[in-house]
């Protein structure tokens, strides 16, 4: 193997594994605080056409990635509404945040189906995908707020003795996953793809999912796990390329076989779940009379 | 005088009442909020309205349509509640579906010129047997691996999708069917009956009431009814009360794995004949907003189902007269599951306005 087609794969590997990273990270700071946000492939499917819109009106990289970014959070917004004034069932309002966002991604997006863009150079988000998993890390270990984040999500009503606003804690840890799942879908639109596609981001939602498990929720490791899953993917394409005599759609089913398989190997020691995961996900919080 | 924001106090019980309105008034909200965003696409939201809700089944075949595509629904819908009563998150039913389409098509295929009274049977309980073993791979991952299921039996439909896609276009693929990616024809009596001439809602429908009444019978009047809910409720009164949580787990999921495989099975032996790739229109997603629109109860979601099935025939209306994209569908059912969540605030929650004065 010469060095150029290492260094080639090197640089694919990379440019695919980004938008795993900042879904990841965003669905990571989220369930920190104790809330599981389902919804992250309807937010990256929003995130993606709006993106992608804003560029064909405007022209204008810069406002399309703002317009996305405040797409993520309206929609992570109306998410974060019912699930903490409303107490809704944080599950069952992520689907449906899919589901929605599935649904206004299309048809936003049917008139702009190939539509030809420029697309944009990566490697600044790829470079910023690194840096923001340090931030977060930074954030969560070295800071006051972190440790006050940590803590809404291990034990809401302590958090709330000792003075802390979960909801609003919860509320701004919410909005930041949204908008972390936007970028990662108007990178996917205007960098990786660059077009628009209905359903373009093919499940990397849900594998962003899986990365938090994975990552024992910790950030360092979303991005291992990031670049395992993209390794994997991209590993699959290049075989799949070299023709060897087996069909395709085995290959194409690697990348959720390999997170079936991660998931398993993780989960199966329990305590170390029990322990990573924060005590209060999923559990909504009743201030009470 | 009174505060301007009610305050939010919890019920000591929950509401019987509100259980009942509020899957209405969430229908109600979704209307509205339908007519805003028609108005908004610069339409009259009263003509957008009687296009999506009212003209598509303004004919028998539309009321026929509406019953094919509520028989899947409702199906599913009913099987999820197994799991969903018990606090189980299966959302891959898409999957089950797909996999009872590819057991119960396989055996069509199979005998694709055998005619006998045997064969839809055969299949129907093929689609069972698939739909349930892949429903049985994230509960031995849930009880055994301690692995979320919601995220195994998602992972799940990508790749049964895959397997049909390898299958129509490899093994399976019709040696007449100038290389489209189908497999062949079942034989004729592979394919489900159809109920009235000239109509094409067919004997899923027979198939579907009959499990839901079966439900509605293990649900209100069985040990394993009263266990699912209790550890639904409670999983430490269970525990306590001596329920095994990894059978009730096991049951759940294949329950409902058999009758999403029941459910794809009716698919392909009924309106399509067939097997290829696009069987479901994303039913296995859909029947979990029935479920909970229908709150997992065996009436609600007949009446659910109804309801859901009509975005779809709108969809496709709105589409054809309006040349509002069918993805409009996909808002309709994302937002009434919305309304509905947010209004279940009512039933253990009320709201007071507290006296300032």
């Amino acid at each position: 193997m010469n060095f150029d087609l290492i260094l080639g794969i090197l640089q694919i590997v990379l440019i695919a594994t980004t938008p795993l990273v900042f879904a990841g990270i965003g669905e990571l700071v989220t369930e920190k605080s104790g809330v599981l946000n389902l919804g992250v492939e309807g937010m990256m499917l929003v995130g993606a056409v709006s993106a992608f819109i804003i560029l064909v009106i405007t022209g204008s990289y810069f406002l399309a990635f703002f317009v996305s970014i405040i797409s993520g959070i309206i929609m992570s917004g109306l998410f974060a509404f019912l699930v903490l004034f409303l107490m809704s069932n944080q599950i069952a309002t992520g689907l449906a945040l899919t589901i929605f966002g599935i649904g206004l991604s299309s048809m936003l997006g049917k008139q702009y189906i190939g539509t030809p863009i420029d697309g944009l150079s990566p490697w600044f988000f790829v470079i910023f995908s690194f840096l923001i998993v340090f931030l977060v890390s930074y954030f969560f270990y070295k800071t006051k707020a972190g440790l006050i984040l940590r803590a809404v999500g291990e034990s809401h009503n302590s958090a709330h003795a000792l003075g802390y606003s979960v909801i609003k804690i919860r509320f701004l840890s919410i909005l930041f996953g949204g908008s972390m799942c936007a970028l990662a879908g108007s990178y996917i639109s205007i960098c990786y793809a660059p077009m628009w596609q209905e359903g373009m981001t093919a499940g990397r939602g849900w594998i962003a999912l899986a990365l938090v498990v994975f990552a024992t929720w910790k950030p360092e490791r979303v991005l291992i796990g990031a670049y395992i899953f993209g390794g994997v993917t991209i590993l699959q394409m290049n075989l799949q390329a070299l023709g060897l005599r087996f069909p395709g759609q085995f290959f194409s089913m690697a990348p959720y076989v390999a997170t079936i398989i991660v998931l398993v190997l993780i989960s199966s020691n329990k305590l170390r779940i029990k322990l990573s995961a924060p005590a209060s996900l999923t559990i909504p919080f009743y201030k009470g009379r | 005088m009174n505060s301007l924001f009610p305050s939010i106090v919890s019920r000591s019980q929950s509401s019987g009442l509100m259980n009942f309105f509020v899957p209405i008034i969430s229908i109600v909200l979704t209307l509205i909020t339908g007519s805003i965003i028609f108005v908004l696409l610069g339409f009259d939201p009263f003509y957008a309205l009687y296009t999506f809700f009212i003209s598509p089944i303004s004919s028998t075949y539309g009321i026929s349509e509406l019953f094919v595509k509520a028989t899947p629904l409702a199906l599913i819908a009913i099987g999820l509640s197994y799991c969903f009563k018990n606090n189980i998150y299966n959302i891959g039913a898409e999957g089950q579906l797909t996999m009872g389409a590819i057991f119960g098509g396989g055996i069509g295929i199979l005998f694709h010129d055998t005619n006998a009274f045997w064969l839809l049977p055969l299949m129907i309980f093929g689609g069972a047997i698939g739909g349930a073993l892949w429903g049985l791979i994230p509960a031995i991952l849930k009880t055994k691996f301690n692995t979320n299921e919601i995220l195994t039996s998602l992972m799940l439909v990508y790749v049964a999708l895959y397997i049909l896609d390898y299958l129509v276009v490899g093994p399976w693929k019709d040696p007449f069917g100038y290389s489209f990616p189908k497999s062949r024809p079942f034989s004729e009596s592979g394919r489900m009956p159809l109920l009235f001439d000239g109509l094409r809602v067919h004997f899923g429908l027979i198939i579907t009431l009959f499990l839901i009444f079966v439900s509605w019978f293990i649900f209100s009047k069985t040990i394993f009814g009263f266990q699912l809910k209790v550890s639904g409720y409670s999983p430490k009164a269970a525990r306590y009360a001596g329920f095994n949580q990894t059978t009730l787990v096991f049951f759940a999921f294949a329950i409902c794995g058999a009758f999403a495989g029941i459910a794809g099975l009716a698919e392909v032996s009924g309106p399509i004949g067939l097997l290829y790739r696009d069987i479901s229109p994303n039913y296995g997603f859909t029947a979990i907003i029935v479920a909970f629109l229908g709150r997992l109860h065996p009436i609600g979601i007949i009446f659910a189902s109804l309801v859901i099935a009509l975005t779809y025939l709108g969809a496709e209306d709105a589409q054809l007269f309006l040349q509002i994209p069918s993805a409009v569908g996909f808002i309709f059912q994302g937002l009434v599951l919305f309304y509905l969540l947010g209004a279940e605030l009512l039933i253990n929650y009320k709201l007071t306005y507290k006296k300032l004065l």
